[in-house]
């Protein structure tokens, strides 16, 4: 049954496909973006489709390596490697890229994309606390919207930001109403396959066919779990993830926990909850940029600094999800998550008393081994 | 109960048989083989061996757990533990007392940190590549024309020659290297041994000082590694008698609470 309803998901990776193809036959516009930190909402007033363009495979790392350093984290390297080699149709199908200054590896990496593609980059401050960063900010968002515009030949409208506002926080609201099913005891859906859910619906060419989905998907687990059909027992042991972004191909850490008799019931990460509660509110009164700006400034991803707002909702989500443990994936080369790592650990182990387990990897599956252990011996030590 | 804890390591496979039928007298049996080839086959092995030397038949057997990094090929458990779990207990065990528990067997190195009834309460492993590892004295020690079981008697450490590399490759470079410059082999070892005791005093400080560490793994048998390491961590560090087999005895004690 839990399959049944995955493979509709599944379904999607063809399906995406050939209506990305009937959309831009029909003059439809795609925007290619990488981060959370790229407003949905100015895409969408265009008229065009977002889509996540985040690299989570391996395959396009070793043509990105003849132009990126081999010592860069997997994630850069994968999203550049996938650009260059035209193997990715949504990056081919778009007509813009939106990149931020996040981390100095994706910073730099747009540089080099920008010959690809047209690539607009926004420049994100790293203090999300200042009135100066809010205000570079909100000037960022402006300007993006003059890029969009410029670049696809559509006026975006107040009117239309607004329509988007609400349109993307119906997306993220059934999200996060999708990711709390998990929050029953026993869970509903191992993390895997939530994940593939999640990661399939952002290359979709209808929000609202994507929202419908979401919807049903939660409601069909909800029944499943009102029969008393769940994924392990009371006694399967709940991890919370954090750190780096998981995607699917990246998500060994997130299978090798359920091989090893656990289960992902709360990914924190960016293809998580980060995002899905932190909406723009829909106050009419009030500039449009200025509450996009406000908004998205304050995501709570390690390139911030400080980052405090992680450290609070993790601590939510541990008792939320009532987590058994938290495992703290840094992708090899991401120095703000690795660094992040110290204070992560601190809180974990003095604040919420959990076991805590920071692993450091890359897309490759020549640790698998030596991870599996890791993550048997760490779910033993919650027995 | 009697209980078989099996350690299937990448170089030497160990079995532990604990009968704690008599309350007053639990009585502990060791074998230890190379794991060789055939994980799956060196485990009927060592079974039948344990149980020759015990003198019990696999009527008498209550359960079985297996760990190490061949656990899984085994196929007549009735639970598999990984070994950081079952060093732990094992270690804990053997050296009463204990507060951490550095593991160094063939191919890992772990630093465990145990309460007093041996569970784990954290841990760190080495990443990837057998730096600080049994694999890397093997290899260093082949191109100096030794065998590893002879370089704690062997080692100089006060002309100790510094090896640079962690990379076991390129560390038996260094060593050939050493050689041609006429270094003395005893001056060689000890450095090797150093560079090992640097990897895991490294990693061992991750966590507070301990008051008492046990040293398991089949490198614990080497005695230079012993005294160098003390000195590094600056804490007693106790080898107990039947390090090697921490890991099978801690098996054989976990499953004997468990019920599976």
């Amino acid at each position: 049954m839990r399959q049944e309803l995955i493979k509709k998901f599944e379904d999607l990776r063809e399906k995406n496909q050939v209506k990305m193809q009937e959309a831009l036959d029909q003059g439809q516009k795609v925007v290619g973006m990488y981060c959370t930190f790229a407003p949905q909402e100015l895409v969408v007033a265009a008229g065009a489709i977002p889509v996540g363009l985040c690299g989570t495979n391996e395959k396009p790392i070793p043509a990105a390596e003849r132009d990126l350093p081999r010592n860069l984290c997997p994630l850069i390297k994968s999203s550049y490697g996938f650009g260059i080699t035209d193997t990715c149709p949504y990056f081919n199908a778009a007509s813009l890229i939106i990149g931020e200054t996040t981390c100095d590896g994706k910073k730099k990496m747009f540089e080099l994309m920008a010959k690809k593609k047209p690539t607009h980059v926004m420049n994100l401050p790293p203090e999300a606390n200042s009135p100066s960063s809010l205000r570079l900010w909100k000037d960022e968002m402006v300007r993006l919207k003059e890029v969009i515009e410029e670049q696809l030949g559509e006026e975006i409208t107040e009117e239309k930001i607004r329509n988007g506002i609400k349109l993307i926080n119906k997306e993220k609201r059934t999200r996060k109403a999708l990711y709390d099913v998990n929050k029953n005891l026993p869970s509903v859906l191992p993390g895997s396959d939530l994940l593939k859910a999640a990661w399939l619906t952002t290359f979709s060419w209808d929000k609202n066919e994507v929202i419908e989905m979401l919807a049903g998907l939660r409601k069909d687990l909800e029944s499943l779990a009102a029969e008393g059909l769940f994924y392990g027992d009371e006694k399967t042991k709940r991890i919370l993830l954090t750190g780096s972004p998981v995607g699917l191909g990246s998500d060994k850490v997130v299978k090798l926990v359920e091989e090893c008799g656990g289960n992902v019931v709360c990914l924190e990460n960016c293809t998580g909850y980060k995002i899905v509660d932190i909406l723009v509110p829909e106050d009419e009164s009030r500039d449009v940029y200025e509450l996009l700006a406000e908004t998205y400034i304050k995501i709570p991803c390690s390139v911030m600094s400080p980052n405090n707002d992680r450290l609070n909702l993790l601590k939510r989500l541990a008792l939320e999800f009532k987590a058994d443990g938290v495992i703290d994936l840094s992708w090899q080369a991401c120095h703000t998550y690795n660094i992040e790592a110290y204070v992560v650990e601190k809180m974990v182990k003095e604040e919420l008393r959990l076991p805590y387990l920071h692993l450091e990897t890359d897309y490759s599956t020549s640790d698998v081994e030596t991870l599996k252990v890791r993550i048997a011996a760490f779910l033993e030590m919650m027995d | 109960m009697i209980t078989v804890g099996l350690d299937i390591g990448s170089t030497a496979a160990k079995g532990v048989l604990v009968n704690c039928s008599n309350k007053c007298r639990t009585k502990i049996y060791y074998e230890i083989m190379p794991t060789g080839w055939s994980p799956r086959t060196t485990g009927e092995e060592l079974l039948k061996r344990i149980l020759a030397s015990s003198h019990c038949s696999s009527k008498d057997i209550d359960k079985i757990a297996a760990t190490g990094y061949g656990r899984e090929t085994i196929p007549f458990t009735h639970k598999t533990i990984t070994e950081i779990t079952c060093h732990a207990r094992g270690a804990s065990y053997l050296a009463a007392g204990s507060s951490m528990v550095i593991d160094v067997g063939g191919q890992d190195s772990k630093i465990i940190k145990i309460d007093e009834k041996g569970r784990v309460l954290d841990f760190i492993m080495n990443d990837k590549c057998a730096a600080g590892t049994g694999r890397f004295l093997e290899v260093t020690s082949a191109a100096l024309g030794l065998d590893v079981s002879d370089l704690g008697n062997f080692a100089d450490f006060k002309n100790f020659a510094p090896i640079n590399s962690m990379c076991t490759v390129f560390a038996e470079t260094e060593v050939i290297g050493l050689l041609a410059k006429g270094v003395p082999k005893e001056s060689i070892v000890a450095g090797l041994l150093n560079s090992v005791c640097t990897r895991i005093a490294g990693m061992a400080c991750k966590f507070s000082r301990p008051s008492k560490v046990a040293f398991t793994g089949g490198v614990a048998l080497n005695k230079g590694i012993q005294k160098a390491l003390q000195q590094k961590l600056d804490t007693q560090i106790v080898i107990p008698q039947y390090a090697q087999f921490a890991g099978a005895l801690g098996a054989a004690l976990i499953i004997s609470e468990l019920r599976v």
